[in-house]
């Protein structure tokens, strides 16, 4: 690697194979258990679609009449499936089964159960890939961006209807990707809500309608913008999986999917959620989705200084785990973030250094960029610099997707104008030096180089503590954003299952066949 | 002299500056629009220095001008400190003195809230602005609950902690969320104990008015910037010396 940082390539590659060799037992872990989200995403990719009255979707209805009968170590695939014999609709044996009308077993000799379920799955994952398809086809027909790094925009009214013509607005204005946030609280609900949604706070809940609407208002300003303009939600939360599935079947284009977020910032059970993240992220796998993780989040409860290797070691786990689930380097939105405070002297020599340290270590992923936030105040005028040297980072070291900052980070959830003033810092940046990094080759065993080292160096310290004591006790320990998450406790833990002999899930099946 | 005007470079010039986005596209009519909601603010004579359209139906103006409105700094209203500012060891000895035990404090974010960063930087021992946080203090019991913590867990909580202060934080504002939650807190410690046994009841985040504490239901309201070492000496005020 002849990089602008000198890096060793000795030192690069211990550094992956202790990421390998801290995540293979969390890996083990995932492979041998399941979540109650699991299952619903099998559920959802055979096709149960709806909600009973009270908006509880009948996925839910039915795992949990599943799991009263006969326990979640099975997987509900073969109990249902063999009841299904019964019922023939899907959806209708998930009504009777909330109704209490449907007795389930997991069947002793399963092969006809066993056979309706794969074909079942077969049928969803084979609408996963048409809208891979279609994705490449409207690529194809449209096109991608004409520049890199691509313009990354969030909406977040709390309302699709109001969320639809702010997002156009964005892309006509040159968002290249726009990210509907989720209401705040939605990562703690176990089911996901149904239909379209006009009442989230500080974003707008994840539906598949919702999804659906957006990707459809998308498509006609793709169109008429002749650029395929991309749609990004969160696979997060207890509903992890499920928001993968709904993903791929509705043709999002990528997706937040770090691998310890919900752990660190939402107290969400480590197990569940490495389980649900190994699932997640093969269905993501399989339709074409670009993860995006979240090492941005760590800078804003640790010091990005001090704390800048915890950045590199979730990085290189990110991707390790991104791997081993079939994710291949194009689809690995990297994160990291502008998040030092510009107090500190030499902060944006420092920044220069990180962002370099990322793009170097992931040469062929679309790194996504993130703008400063934590040290952004109601100063919205020495914010609008900031994200302008936040944008000229980006543009200096080569970053793939990035996310626009805006000046009034402190204050509110983007206003237009707002949306409009960050457009335009990044249009200047661009526009005079856009292709800066070309020039730009840090001197040789000076400041910039040195403390790329430095970090890389005290990554592979930490990896190799954490290889030793285990990626669980390393979390337990506050190790990541200062957040001390033990592996028995917090939410969704309940909803966790180790598999028994004759577990059996049709989905991971098939994906891990292909 | 407690009458002010606005200061653009010369005393008594009135100048300010505004920008706001009106739903119209651009044109002549729209710059007269933003004139005249200018002058309706009181902008008088007012410049129209930028519009740029956005979109399709909306424009953006910054607007400078000249005020007539006069401020008198006699007349405004704000929460004051009216407590001193004690020292940690004052009031480790003030709590020591007064109480025979230790002082109990439990926090938490309530609702949907996972905001963190602000009630630790109050709380927990790192503190924040050279200021160690509330467990620190060798005369406070701190439970720190975290975040998403909902109101009846916390009741319990305080309850069993025999608080004497209950400390939330509320940093999302959008759609009102940190008004209802803490209405929502202070209905549910009035109805769970009563007036003599209920903790005296904070809340914190940037964006509270500090005004509405009253209308809240709550004993005090902390806002942006607030260091460990006041909400101790309020709580050497409030809970130590009776003065609530
Ligand atoms: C860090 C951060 C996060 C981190 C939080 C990590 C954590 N564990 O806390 C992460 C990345 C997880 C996050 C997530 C989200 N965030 Co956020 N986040 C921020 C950010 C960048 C900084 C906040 C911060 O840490 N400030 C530093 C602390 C020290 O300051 P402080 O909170 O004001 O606290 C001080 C005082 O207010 C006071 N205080 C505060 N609480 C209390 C309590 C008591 C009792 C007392 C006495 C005093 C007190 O004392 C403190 C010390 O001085 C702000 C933007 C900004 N620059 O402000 C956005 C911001 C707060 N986030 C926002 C949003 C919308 C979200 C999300 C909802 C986005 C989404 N839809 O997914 C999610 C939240 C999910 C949820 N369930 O809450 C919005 C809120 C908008 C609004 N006003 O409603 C902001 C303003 C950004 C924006 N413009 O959109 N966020």
């Amino acid at each position: 690697m002849a990089g602008k940082l000198d890096l060793d390539p000795r030192v690069v590659r211990k550094a992956r194979r202790l990421a390998a060799r801290a995540g293979q037992p969390v890996v083990d872990l995932a492979r041998s258990h399941t979540t109650v989200s699991v299952e619903r995403a099998v559920l959802r990719l055979a096709g149960v679609r709806g909600a009973d009255p009270d908006g509880i979707p009948w996925v839910n209805r039915l795992v949990d009449a599943v799991v009263a009968d006969v326990g979640l170590e099975h997987g509900v695939s073969l109990p249902v499936f063999d009841a299904l014999r019964d019922y023939g609709d899907i959806t209708v044996l998930a009504q009777k089964a909330a109704a209490g009308a449907v007795r389930f077993r997991v069947p002793s000799s399963s092969h006809a159960a066993r056979r309706t379920a794969v074909k079942f799955a077969r049928v969803g994952l084979a609408r996963v890939d048409r809208r891979r398809a279609e994705r490449d086809r409207l690529i194809k027909r449209w096109g991608d961006p004409s520049q890199r790094p691509w313009i990354y925009l969030i909406v977040a009214t709390g309302d699709i209807h109001e969320d639809i013509p702010q997002a156009q607005a964005a892309a006509r204005a040159g968002a290249d990707v726009i990210a509907v946030i989720r209401s705040t609280g939605q990562s703690l609900l176990d089911y996901v809500p149904e239909g379209a949604t006009r009442e989230g706070f500080a974003g707008t809940y994840a539906t598949q309608e919702n999804f659906r609407l957006m990707r459809a208002a998308l498509d006609e300003t793709s169109k008429e913008l002749g650029r395929y303009v991309r749609l990004t939600n969160y696979a997060s939360g207890l509903c992890m999986p499920e928001m993968a599935v709904m993903a791929g079947l509705e043709r999002l284009d990528m997706m937040l999917n770090d691998s310890m977020y919900g752990i660190l910032f939402r107290d969400i059970n480590p197990i569940r959620t490495f389980v649900d993240q190994r699932f997640s992220r093969q269905v993501h796998a399989r339709a074409g989705i670009i993860i995006n993780t979240g090492e941005d989040n760590y800078l804003t409860t640790a010091d990005p200084v001090e704390a800048a290797h915890t950045v590199t070691v979730s990085q290189l786990l990110n991707e390790f785990f991104a791997h081993e689930a079939g994710l291949a380097d194009p689809q690995l939105g990297i994160g990291h973030a502008f998040e030092i405070n510009p107090d500190v002297p030499e902060s944006f020599r420092l920044e220069l250094a990180h962002a370099l340290l990322a793009r170097e270590l992931f040469p062929d992923a679309p790194l996504k960029w993130m703008p400063p936030t934590k040290h952004m105040t109601g100063d919205v005028f020495r914010g609008n610099l900031l994200d302008g040297f936040f944008n000229l980072a980006g543009a200096m070291t080569g970053q793939s997707i990035l996310l626009v900052g805006m000046m009034t980070e402190a204050v509110v959830t983007p206003w237009l104008s707002d949306r409009d003033i960050a457009l335009q810092n990044v249009r200047y940046v661009l526009g005079a030096a856009g292709n800066l990094h070309e020039d730009f080759v840090p001197a040789r065993g000076g400041f910039i180089q040195r403390r790329a080292h430095q970090v890389l160096g005290e990554a592979i310290d930490l990896l190799d503590r954490i290889a030793d004591d285990t990626l669980l006790n390393a979390i337990a320990d506050g190790t990541f954003g200062i957040m001390r998450r033990p592996a028995d406790r917090g939410k969704g833990l309940d909803g966790v299952a180790a598999h028994a002999g004759d577990y059996f899930n049709p989905v991971t099946e098939l994906l891990e066949a292909s | 002299m407690t009458i002010v005007r606005p200061y653009g470079d010369t005393t008594g010039d009135g100048m300010v500056q505004l920008s706001f986005t009106l739903p119209i596209p651009y044109d002549k009519r729209a710059e007269g629009a933003a004139l005249q909601l200018a002058a309706k603010m009181g902008m008088d004579p007012a410049m129209l220095v930028h519009s740029r359209q956005m979109g399709d139906g909306f424009t953006f103006f910054v607007v400078y001008g000249r005020v007539r409105h006069l401020v008198d700094t006699e007349q405004v209203q704000v929460v004051e400190r009216d407590f001193p500012l004690l020292s940690a060891k004052e009031v480790n000895a003030a709590i020591k003195r007064g109480l025979r035990r230790r002082l109990s404090v439990v926090g938490a974010c309530i609702g949907t809230d996972a905001h963190t960063v602000g009630i630790d930087a109050i709380l927990n021992l790192k503190g924040i602005a050279g200021e160690k946080g509330l467990e620190s203090y060798r005369e406070m019991a701190v439970l720190n609950m975290g975040s998403q913590v909902s109101v009846p867990e916390l009741v319990e909580a305080a309850r069993e902690a025999r608080a004497d202060a209950v400390l939330v934080s509320q940093v999302v504002t959008q759609r009102d969320a940190h008004l209802h939650n803490t209405r929502a807190l202070s209905a549910a410690f009035r109805e769970a104990l009563p007036a003599g046994r209920r903790p005296l009841l904070i809340a914190g985040g940037p964006r509270f008015d500090e005004l509405m504490a009253g209308e809240l239901g709550v004993d005090r309201i902390f806002g942006r910037g607030t260091t460990p070492r006041e909400v101790a000496s309020y709580l050497v005020h409030a809970v130590v010396e009776g003065t609530r």
